[in-house]
């Protein structure tokens, strides 16, 4: 862990002007309070300095400089992140790669791209068109967040039942160490020799290395994707065709539940076209050849209405798909105007118990006394349930983040996680506790201090104290006793 | 089907004392792999700790214990149509998960399904504290904590015993059939990689012996549409080649006379320039050698084309066989390794000289 700098603000922005433009060296608090959060913005801290490295050279001299003197670095992409990830450390640095930008080069025949890090997510795909390809990983985000967030994070979408994850979707990173190495991990081959260091970088939240490159596989664009749109008069039905699907032997390339509060909100939004009194909705969507999917298509509006769906819509067009996506796509920003705040959750859950998990959220809505609506991966099984609240009514928040603990221990109970793709952060570090013990946390510090030994690298962020959890689990305890026996279900 | 961890817990917690080493053993068939065992080690035998804790087909996940043979594996999920898509070699029908994972073996659907390493959620790992560890979960995504789970894909078990794996499962194919076709060595990867950039249902890419043979599989109106539309004849016993070349039956991998190479390599690179017999898989990605050479030899030629080597069977064992590491990631991996392990009980000297 670290300990007070051995180094002062103007002596460490000193040492980087010798090397970085002035101008790239942020010491005034009116230029650095953008810095001071990312997408989670209820957690908030402003750094010591901002800094805006342009060569890999440069930060492996900031690195070096920070191990030094025991300066702790939070390196930081687009900044949408939602777990607090990128949220500054007081006594230390921000290290935006905001001026490694570009997209290095593209080799149709391989089917890769290489990038730098800060290269947004959606910005692969759309310079990849042009060759017939995409990049599978499609975080809600996509529109702004780079490539090396989504390494960090190890993001997914709503694609990644059937094309994966981030770590599912690279070849290599090169990544300064803390130490301010240049290593590359991965190779141009699906595997290299020796642990697989790129597994335990992707998804660790800059806990363990900066990012300043980024090589990814590319996927052919399917010759087509048709969705077919179900509702249903009850979660449990919606939960049973998701399952009746899979069953079937399909594996839809997104497959994703929204529940009655959110079909509404969606569809105010976003004029989709929703059933509006259904309880549940499923989007299934299927891509492949033009034979696939017409017999995939057929197949699933079968399966949805043995499974008694109430109303089955399968779109004709590209227009109609894209029209029937907009509303679960814009979700969250249609939730955000019927409520003056939201707070988006990310557990996992094994599927099959989708129904339970949501009657339950719906009784603790009540004790709680907040809405919450439920936006779902439901293929993959992550949850994403927005609890809606007032930032500005004292105490809500805290009673918000309450509920969303609740949540996510009810995720850990029926064997799933905490979190399924937004990090744990700052914002989750708590429930880190309920789902590991502390010889499983220790491990984590020990994996940790193997690449960051002085601890410089988002201190205090992805895993907890070992003094705290103690608390933690005690205080859970006491609070949660009459949900454990509940939790015996499943 | 028996749960022997806490024997083989006991037993690392022993040989800790007694400042032992330990050669991991499962079904015994991957005893070539990595470098010599070490002799003066005992043996943890993980080959009796079996049996499917958990599988629901719907969930697309199963959790087994790292005995488990593959066979029984792959039996179970049969009767629901469903399969390890990884596909995973059978060196000799002993060959059990946990040591498919150790090796991060996967077969020729490797590219389009995924490794084992992709597959896997999460595990169960004896660390050389002696302590039980649980990593990952059983569901699609998880990212709370680092990805240990994923981390002993071809550690060679240097990291601790996998006790435990959860895996997602995929549905078997409803149809599926090859194309062969004569092709030189010099056209091939041009060939599989523009192939592979279609959107067509392909799933295995392979060229030996002059004859580059694709696999099409899924909807069965799809798998004959593109058969329809590309070259090549559709082969009769295409399975029967898959399978040999999955397991490594495969007439070109028979005898002990020549050193087996592997290059991981990127799909297109041009193939190295050196005399001796290939076979290309995984559409260019894997590049298997025959030919005797020095590890050092072959290090620059595997750099070349973007990738790694490793020294897979026969050959001098007592050296290193896997592509050597730079200084910094060797010290990582170093302090990887004792992290989990402090006193180096497992495997030691298996996976590197100095690990």
């Amino acid at each position: 862990m670290t300990t007070k700098p051995k180094i002062s603000k103007a002596e460490l922005a000193e040492q980087f002007r010798t090397f970085v433009d002035a101008e790239y060296v942020i010491t005034d608090d009116e230029t650095m309070k953008p810095y001071e959060c990312d997408g989670m913005s209820m957690y908030c801290e402003m750094p010591l300095l901002v800094v805006l490295p342009e060569t890999v050279t440069q930060v492996q001299r900031i690195m070096r400089i920070c191990n030094e003197h025991g300066v702790p670095v939070v390196a930081r992409g687009a900044g949408t992140g939602l777990s607090a990830g990128a949220m500054p450390n007081r006594e230390g640095v921000v290290l935006s790669l905001a001026k490694f930008n570009r997209i290095l080069h593209i080799d149709p025949l391989a089917r890769t791209a290489s990038l730098q890090p800060g290269v947004r997510n959606l910005a692969i795909s759309e310079e990849a068109a042009q060759y017939g390809m995409y990049y599978g990983p499609d975080p809600s985000s996509q529109i702004a967040c780079t490539i090396g967030g989504n390494v960090a994070e190890n993001s997914g979408g709503v694609h990644c039942l059937k094309y994966g994850l981030t770590v599912h979707n690279i070849f290599s990173v090169e990544m300064v160490t803390a130490e301010g190495d240049v290593v590359t991990v991965g190779s141009d081959g699906l595997d290299s020799c020796g642990m697989d260091l790129l597994a335990l970088l992707t998804g660790s939240e800059g806990l363990l290395g900066v990012v300043t490159e980024v090589k990814v596989k590319l996927l052919p664009t399917p010759e087509v994707a048709q969705v077919v749109m179900a509702g249903f008069d009850s979660v449990q039905k919606a939960g049973d065709a998701v399952g009746g699907i899979i069953s079937h032997g399909i594996i839809p390339a997104g497959l994703e539940m929204m529940d009655g509060h959110a079909i509404v909100a969606a569809d105010d939004f976003a004029g989709a076209g929703y059933p509006r009194d259904a309880k549940a909705l499923l989007l299934c969507e299927v891509d492949g050849t033009e034979e696939e999917v017409h017999e995939h298509i057929a197949e699933a509006e079968a399966v949805f209405r043995k499974l008694g769906a109430t109303s089955v819509r399968t779109s004709q067009s590209e227009q109609e798909r894209t029209l029937l996506w907009l509303g679960r796509k814009s979700a969250f920003p249609a939730v955000g105007r019927i409520s003056p705040d939201y707070y988006c959750m990310d557990g996992t859950i094994p599927r099959r118990h989708i129904a339970y998990v949501l009657t339950e959220m719906e009784k603790m809505s009540e004790e709680f006394g907040l809405r919450v609506a439920n936006v779902f991966h439901a293929g993959d099984g992550n949850l994403h349930p927005l609890i809606l609240f007032d930032a500005n009514v004292p105490g809500e928040f805290e009673r918000t983040e309450a509920f969303g603990a609740s949540i996510l221990k009810m995720c850990v109970d029926v064997g799933g996680c905490i979190t399924g793709e937004h990090g744990v952060g700052v914002e989750k570090i708590r429930q880190m506790a309920i789902q590991f013990n502390d010889q499983e946390l220790q491990q984590f510090h020990d994996v940790k201090a193997a690449f960051d030994p002085a601890g410089i690298l988002n201190p205090g962020k992805g895993v907890p104290a070992l003094k705290f959890c103690q608390e933690y689990r005690s205080l859970e305890h006491k609070q949660h006793k009459h949900e454990k026996t509940e939790a015996a279900h499943g | 089907m028996a749960d022997l961890s806490q024997q083989l817990q006991e037993q690392v917690l022993q040989a800790r004392a007694g400042g032992e080493k330990l050669n991991i053993v499962g079904g015994g068939t991957k005893t070539f792999i990595g470098r010599e065992p070490n002799l003066n080690a005992g043996t943890l035998n993980v080959s009796e700790h079996t049996g499917i804790v958990d599988y629901h087909p719907v969930e697309l996940v199963m959790t087994v214990r790292a005995g488990t043979t593959l066979s029984d594996i792959e039996a179970v999920l049969a009767e629901q149509d469903q399969a390890l898509h990884f596909e995973p070699p059978h060196f000799r029908p002993e060959s059990t998960i946990g040591g498919t994972l150790a090796c991060n073996l996967s077969g020729p659907s490797r590219p389009w399904a995924g490794s084992v390493r992709d597959q896997v959620l999460g595990v169960r790992l004896l660390n050389g504290k002696g302590e039980h560890l649980r990593f990952g979960g059983e569901v699609m995504k998880n990212v709370a904590g680092y990805d240990v789970s994923r981390l002993q894909a071809g550690a060679l078990g240097t990291l601790g015993l996998i006790t435990e794996i959860s895996l997602k499962v995929m549905p078997s194919p409803a149809a599926s059939l090859t194309l062969v076709q004569d092709m030189a060595m010099d056209e091939v990867l041009h060939y599989m990689n523009s192939r592979t950039a279609e959107p067509k249902p392909i799933t295995a890419a392979c060229w030996v012996d002059g004859k580059v043979y694709l696999r099409l599989a899924g909807a069965k109106s799809a798998v004959e549409a593109t058969a329809e539309k590309w070259s090549g004849d559709v082969m009769e016993k295409g399975e029967a080649f898959w399978r040999s070349v999955q397991d490594m039956q495969h007439e070109f991998f028979a005898g002990n006379d020549l050193p087996l190479w592997r290059f991981s390599v990127g799909s297109t690179a041009a193939n190295p320039a050196i005399e001796g017999k290939w076979l290309i898989d995984w559409a260019g990605s894997q590049r298997w050698f025959r030919g005797a050479g020095e590890l050092s030899d072959m290090e620059p030629l595997a750099r070349a084309a973007g990738g790694q080597v490793s020294l897979f069977r026969g050959g001098d064992r007592g050296g290193e066989v896997m592509h050597r590491q730079p200084n910094a990631l060797k010290t990582i991996q170093r302090r990887v390794k004792s992290s989990f392990d402090p006193d180096g009980i497992f495997n030691p000297g298996r996976l590197y000289s100095w690990l």
